[in-house]
């Protein structure tokens, strides 16, 4: 079993026996759906949202499978499991996910029993990555490590992944349902795309709450969340959640997928008449029976101690050494490395975005190292990011050069993290029956283009995010520069847009002009950004504040003006 | 149909008398929200049993003020993806108090069973030709439950539990 001694290892939620026989009654439970589908006492429309609430999806060529990574976090233990899996029923590997989930591509419907069975060993399922119930609920990578947080918002996803575990009044929503927690200064989960977005925070007493966002999201109909209650009291935290689920159930729309989302109704009702129906609901599930006690919180909280630190000095000499011998490795420290709250230690990114490379894939060579690296240098734990990069968040200053060797040599230390060639792409058309093009080979494209690190950290923060439908699997909707794949006469165009930003200034971003081909849209990024060098003030000026502050026409006139 | 109670196939004392049909007073009757809502004074002074039938887009607030007039709720699920049928239950029961008798009819299928237990229904309509294995397996396959359910008085605190549904 995945049992790792508290204490000695970083925060991971450890299982007991109630929560491990739960994963195994529902594996059997799943096995004999799958064996009723067969019978066919189960229809296939009735068998559908089963498997999907098992993770399993048809895709284009063949089942793909999407395993529960709570809040992205997991042991080494963890991610050698999924690294033997894919060995052994996939194609030698696994692909991260914005929901920081993982998925396998290459599944057999008749292995899947089998495979569930084997994540069960190590404390993982499927459950809940699919289908119209609450899926993983998904927070900052960088949380119980970065200096700017406020809030822990591990306990408080586990809290929620307890609670929406097979919830008996919301497993049959309208649609599907994504929570975003964050603790932080700096919004790294994207809060405010989710269809709740939550903002841990302190009151002047110290105590925990949260702001509401609801009704955010993407896909065909764009929206940011709005803000529906500044300051929810911690023993408030499930009550209000369970009020506006509650809403949604009896209020979403049914008749059309388009608009089943929490934030159609939001926009239909209007936020105050929304705000009122939820705010009575909240009134009325106030009391013993829904408040959250103290000390589960606090017994939750143990599981995500901090590990034991050594008392370092935060400067580190090795590092300070390494840094000015070795260029490439400063580079990655510069763009891939943020600061710790614990003096002498670091969090490091590792990029899955290699110039050239399939955003978010790692083979199981690739992921053995990375579980052994995580083991050696960050106490048996890494978190998977929603922009689809690892992170080892508690790796020692003095280890950080001897890190990036071995992530080097793996083609694991790409130095572009949050820069141009850390671009989020759905699967695309290689994969998903929705799609309209293909994102992976454009995005393979335009990252082999800025392949150069010193171009790229030159270029400074720019994200790209490619979505191969309007279904928006790959955010482009706030990306600093969005591509959008359609179909035209059975030839894939790209749309452009600019100016999106996922964090807490959160905005979806504008069309830029009209679709292009896919050797255009390449040199139409490399358009966009040189008419933003050109631009820019003082040299550092970001991409987004460049564009608000010209507007579009230079950018137009240089990618539109051949036409 | 069959009647699915506490995981069993039962005996249905009830029957299903469609809009514009003549009401029997001797026997226990379940009637259309509608027919109720334009009928309401002609069952005045009833003995039999009422029941009154809700379409899955008639919420609980809609019949609040009328509950103690009924001793079965029935809700209908058009599909059974259509979930608003859980919220109503619990909305009857957790909200307005409503102690009688509450039935899902229309297309529901044993893997629900289990959530429509814990949000307070009493019943299940089952199709023609049901496996009875099936919907008792769904009481028992699954023993734990992450959060407190209708009848579940114990607070939050304890996340998890076993459950005691069956």
């Amino acid at each position: 079993m995945n049992h790792i001694a508290p204490g000695a290892r970083a925060g991971i939620y450890h299982y007991d026996e109630i929560d491990r026989q739960f994963v195994a009654e529902r594996v059997e439970q799943f096995r004999k759906q799958v064996d009723r589908r067969l019978s066919g006492e189960l229809t296939e429309e009735e068998f559908k949202p089963i498997r999907l609430m098992n993770g399993l999806y048809l895709q284009l060529h063949a089942y793909m499978l999407r395993i529960a990574v709570p809040y992205g976090v997991m042991s080494a233990t963890q991610l050698r499991k999924l690294a033997a899996i894919g060995r052994k029923y996939d194609r030698g590997y696994g692909h991260f996910t914005t929901r920081q989930n993982l998925q396998y591509n290459w599944i057999k419907l008749e292995d899947t029993p089998a495979i569930l069975h084997e994540l069960a060993e190590v404390d993982m399922h499927a459950l809940q990555t699919s289908g119209n119930c609450v899926r993983n609920v998904t927070t900052d990578p960088f949380v119980g490590a970065a200096r700017d947080e406020v809030v822990d918002g591990r306990v408080y996803a586990e809290i929620l992944r307890q609670w929406t575990t097979m919830h008996p009044e919301f497993t049959y929503l309208p649609r599907k349902f994504k929570i975003a927690i964050s603790g932080a200064e700096s919004d790294r989960a994207a809060v405010r795309i989710h269809d709740v977005g939550l903002l841990a925070r302190r009151n002047d007493k110290g105590e925990a709450g949260f702001s509401f966002y609801v009704g955010g999201g993407l896909g065909r109909s764009p929206f940011v969340g709005k803000l529906v209650r500044e300051w929810v009291a911690q023993e408030d935290f499930v009550a209000y959640l369970e009020a506006i689920l509650r809403v949604y159930n009896q209020y979403g729309r049914r008749d059309n997928i388009y608009k089943a989302r929490i934030k159609i109704l939001v926009h239909e009702l209007g936020l105050e008449k929304f705000t009122q129906e939820v705010e009575e609901e909240f009134a009325r599930l106030r009391g013993p029976k829904y408040r959250l006690d103290p000390e589960i919180v606090e017994s939750i909280r143990q599981h995500f101690a901090p590990p034991p630190f050594e008392e370092l000095p935060d400067h580190s000499e090795v590092l300070e050494r390494a840094k000015a011998t070795d260029p490439a490795f400063a580079n990655w420290l510069a763009v891939n490395v943020a600061e710790h709250k614990a003096p002498g230690y670091a969090i490091a990114t590792i990029s899955l975005k290699p110039a050239g490379g399939i955003p978010g894939d790692a083979t199981c060579d690739q992921m053995d190292l990375v579980a052994d690296l995580a083991e050696r240098h960050s106490f048996g734990e890494l978190r998977v990011t929603h922009v689809q990069n690892l992170v080892l968040a508690h790796v020692k200053k003095d280890e950080l050069y001897d890190l990036w060797k071995q992530l080097d040599a793996a083609e694991l230390g790409s130095a572009n993290a949050g820069l141009i060639g850390d671009i989020i792409a759905c699967p695309g058309l290689d994969y998903c029956a929705l799609a309209n093009a293909r994102s992976i080979p454009l995005a393979q494209a335009i990252s082999a283009r800025f392949a150069d690190p010193v171009r790229q950290r030159t270029i400074g923060e720019l994200g790209i995010k490619i979505s191969g439908c309007i279904n928006a699997c790959g955010h482009h909707h706030v990306g600093a520069i969005g591509i959008l794949g359609v179909d035209k006469k059975g030839t894939e165009y790209y749309q452009i847009t600019v100016g999106g930003d996922p964090t807490l200034t959160t905005a979806i971003g504008d069309i830029l002009g009209p679709a292009v081909t896919e050797t255009e849209a390449v040199d139409a990024i490399e358009a966009i950004v040189d008419v933003y060098l050109a631009n820019r003030a003082d040299g550092s000026e970001r991409f987004i504040d460049t564009l608000k502050r010209v507007g579009h026409a230079p950018f137009k006139e240089r990618i539109y003006a051949a036409d | 149909m069959p009647l699915i109670e506490n995981g069993r196939i039962g005996e249905d004392a009830w029957s299903f008398i469609p809009d514009g049909e003549p009401v029997p007073n001797d026997r226990p009757v379940i009637i259309s929200f509608e027919r109720w809502q334009a009928e309401r004074d002609s069952f005045e002074g009833r003995n039999a049993r009422l029941g009154v039938r809700l379409k899955s887009g008639t919420l609980a607030g809609s019949i609040a003020a009328d509950l103690d007039r009924f001793s079965l709720v029935a809700l209908e699920f058009p599909k059974f993806r259509d979930g608003r049928g859980f919220s109503t239950a619990r909305e009857l029961r957790e909200r307005y108090g409503y102690t009688g008798e509450i039935r899902a009819v229309g297309h529901v299928i044993p893997d629900q069973y289990l959530f429509l237990v814990r949000t307070g229904f009493t019943s299940v309509e089952a199709p023609e030709g049901t496996n009875p294995d099936s919907w008792a397996e769904a009481l028992k396959e699954i023993t734990i439950a992450f959060q407190p359910s209708l009848d579940d008085t114990a607070p939050l605190s304890l996340l998890r539990r076993k459950l005691k549904v069956g």
